[in-house]
């Protein structure tokens, strides 16, 4: 019952906020502030300083939207304790991604296992609501997040805590998927050195080397790199 | 805090002059021109000299010009128009647009394809020129119309139509047949171009207030004698049955003044803002770095000026460009309604990942060399801003 009521007077405002009197916005005054105002992104220089023990990237460019989570986990109590992102996409994108990460940090950090269960719609409520349009496309936040916890188990060897999503596994034993090729390619990666640099692909499963390098060749072709 | 307008294809601010030449028609000559009484003729007698002005500037007959609501329904009446007036003297009718259209060309040419027209799309160049010899080999005896745009919104880039009109007549010529007729819509045009549809070689045309300093939604369909069109707006017969409705008369004369202000300023204004937007082009390739310029630069329209801006997204840039007082527009996916990104950008072969990143300029009268050394160095700032946000750098493309 209470449920339904924040759900009603949650449309209600996003719909007046896209409708405001006097200088109206596209977006709520939320999505504003952390679009004009980003916090906790990773500042042009700050990649060499930062202390992170987990990386996730989600997005393509070709769709307009990449997101880039950086996290610092304490290993004893799996609570993020320092993170950073960074986004390619519109206002609606940068602004959740922002938002996002000030909802892990909060009260001395978010547990992995409670910050992975964030929803697009968790973030869109703190965002005070998104024009229907942008509910699919923009929040890519909570898969970035994801992406960056599935890093963290796998630096940390825990193989069996890492759930892979919406992409083809490739390396079934270090449960490395299509996505983190792609991301190592757009991160720099050229060869299957350098790949398996970032990701270890091929480690835990060598027969699919020559699947990883084939889609390095693709690619690379696809974002001319 | 000031503005710094630069969207004057999306529409233009209506001038004084318009303004007081409309000024009476709204309280004091409010009469429906089809009223017998003096009120009726006194406004019937406005929009025929309207009329009859238009058609000077034209260099057409008064009885060629259909005052519509604006250049999509010009549009809409030139292609349904003639479409459905002709489709029994074919068999299997046929139109062919170019792929770089507006919508409102787009659209109303699916909704014939849905009705049963072939409908055929021009490829344009990587520059944005449409491919004439495409254009020859298409040209069939089922093609009722052909309609190519004369100047594109987004990328400004200029089509060259008497050299489409000469295909055409070709085509007619051999064939001994008076089809396909021609129309171009020249609503982007109109402020900078020679618009003569007998120069031009066209037997439609369209038009429209809300880009040359006149009223929105108000428009002409310029159509040729012995040309026929069906209406597409059924009613009390105004506009010699093609157009009915009572008439905007207000509109019609403020449409009129714009179009003769700016037809007379064209040259002017043209080179003013050729000098104002090479400046501009020049400026932002030199302080930018990753940035490149979208469309032919020789044929095309004097005000515009239309960037690729790598690792930037269109929409956050409009944001945050408007923040800093400037109105600018993209053809960003995220921007769009129905999130596809622009059919222009696609059309001219550049891939989403830098469509995504676009930027359209376009300068108008109130522009100034020093708004546009603001708009510059704004931009490189959130140029700068936002790439510092972007997990990604892509590489130009040579």
């Amino acid at each position: 019952m209470k449920k339904t009521s924040t759900q009603k007077t949650n449309k209600k405002k996003k719909e007046a906020d896209v409708l405001t009197k006097g200088n109206p916005w596209v977006y709520s005054e939320t999505v504003k502030d952390h679009f004009l105002h980003p916090r906790n992104f990773m500042k042009a220089g700050e990649e060499e300083k930062f202390q992170y023990n987990g990386v996730g990237m989600i997005g393509s460019p070709v769709c307009g939207d990449v997101m880039k989570f950086w996290i610092l986990v304490d290993p004893k109590t799996e609570k993020i304790k320092d993170a950073r992102w960074r986004t390619f996409g519109c206002a609606s994108a940068i602004a959740s991604t922002s938002v996002l990460s000030e909802m892990i940090l909060r009260n001395g950090g978010m547990t992995l296992e409670k910050a992975r269960k964030i929803t697009p719609n968790d973030i869109i409520k703190e965002l005070g609501g998104l024009p229907d349009i942008k509910y699919h496309c923009s929040v890519l936040g909570d898969k970035a997040l994801r992406d960056a916890i599935n890093d963290y188990y796998r630096r940390t060897g825990q193989y069996d805590k890492i759930e892979p999503e919406g992409s083809r596994v490739i390396d079934k034993v270090l449960k490395i998927t299509e996505k983190d090729i792609e991301k190592a390619v757009l991160d720099g990666a050229k060869t299957l050195e350098e790949v398996q640099e970032k990701t270890k692909v091929g480690l835990g499963d060598p027969t699919c080397i020559p699947l990883v390098e084939e889609l390095i060749r693709f690619y690379r072709e696809k974002y001319n790199l | 805090m000031k503005r710094y307008y630069f969207d004057y294809a999306a529409t233009t601010p209506m001038r004084k002059e318009v303004l007081k030449a409309m000024q009476p028609f709204w309280q004091k000559q409010f009469g429906n021109p089809s009223s017998l009484y003096l009120e009726g003729r006194i406004a019937k007698q406005t929009i025929e000299s309207a009329r009859a002005k238009v058609a000077n500037i034209l260099r057409t007959q008064p009885k060629e010009i259909i005052f519509t609501n604006g250049g999509t329904e010009s549009v809409n009446l030139a292609l349904q128009g003639t479409a459905h007036f002709y489709r029994q003297q074919f068999s299997h009718p046929k139109i062919i647009i170019s792929s770089i259209e507006h919508p409102a060309e787009l659209e109303t040419a699916k909704a014939l394809r849905e009705e049963g027209f072939e409908t055929v799309y021009l490829k344009v160049q990587k520059n944005g020129l449409i491919d004439l010899e495409q254009l020859k080999q298409l040209i069939d005896e089922q093609t009722i119309l052909v309609s190519i745009m004369y100047a594109n919104n987004e990328i400004g880039v200029i089509e060259p139509i008497p050299k489409i009109a000469q295909i055409i007549k070709d085509f007619r010529q051999k064939h001994q047949t008076a089809f396909p007729f021609f129309h171009t819509d020249a609503c982007q045009a109109a402020g900078y171009l020679d618009i003569q549809p007998n120069k031009l070689g066209v037997d439609l045309m369209s038009l429209n207030g809300g880009k040359i300093y006149g009223p929105k939604a108000t428009g002409i369909l310029y159509k040729r004698e012995g040309v026929e069109i069906k209406p597409i707006i059924y009613g009390g017969g105004q506009e010699k049955n093609y157009r009915s409705g009572t008439e905007n008369v207000p509109g019609i004369i403020g449409f009129a003044t714009a179009l003769e202000l700016a037809q007379k300023e064209k040259e002017k204004e043209s080179q003013r803002l050729k000098f104002l937007r090479d400046y501009l082009i020049k400026n932002v390739l030199e302080t930018i770095p990753k940035v490149f310029v979208n469309g032919d630069l020789k044929n095309r329209l004097p005000n515009n000026a239309h960037f690729t801006i790598l690792d930037v997204e269109g929409e956050a840039l409009v944001l945050k460009l408007d923040e800093y007082g400037i109105a600018a527009s993209t053809g960003s996916a995220c921007h769009s309604k129905s999130l596809q990104p622009s059919h222009v950008l696609q059309a001219i072969g550049l891939p989403n990942e830098f469509i995504h990143g676009s930027l359209r300029i376009t300068l108008g009268k109130d522009t100034t060399k020093k708004d546009i050394n603001y708009l510059t160095q704004t931009l490189k700032k959130v140029v700068q801003e936002l790439r510092e946000l972007s997990p990604i750098s892509l590489k130009l493309k040579s």
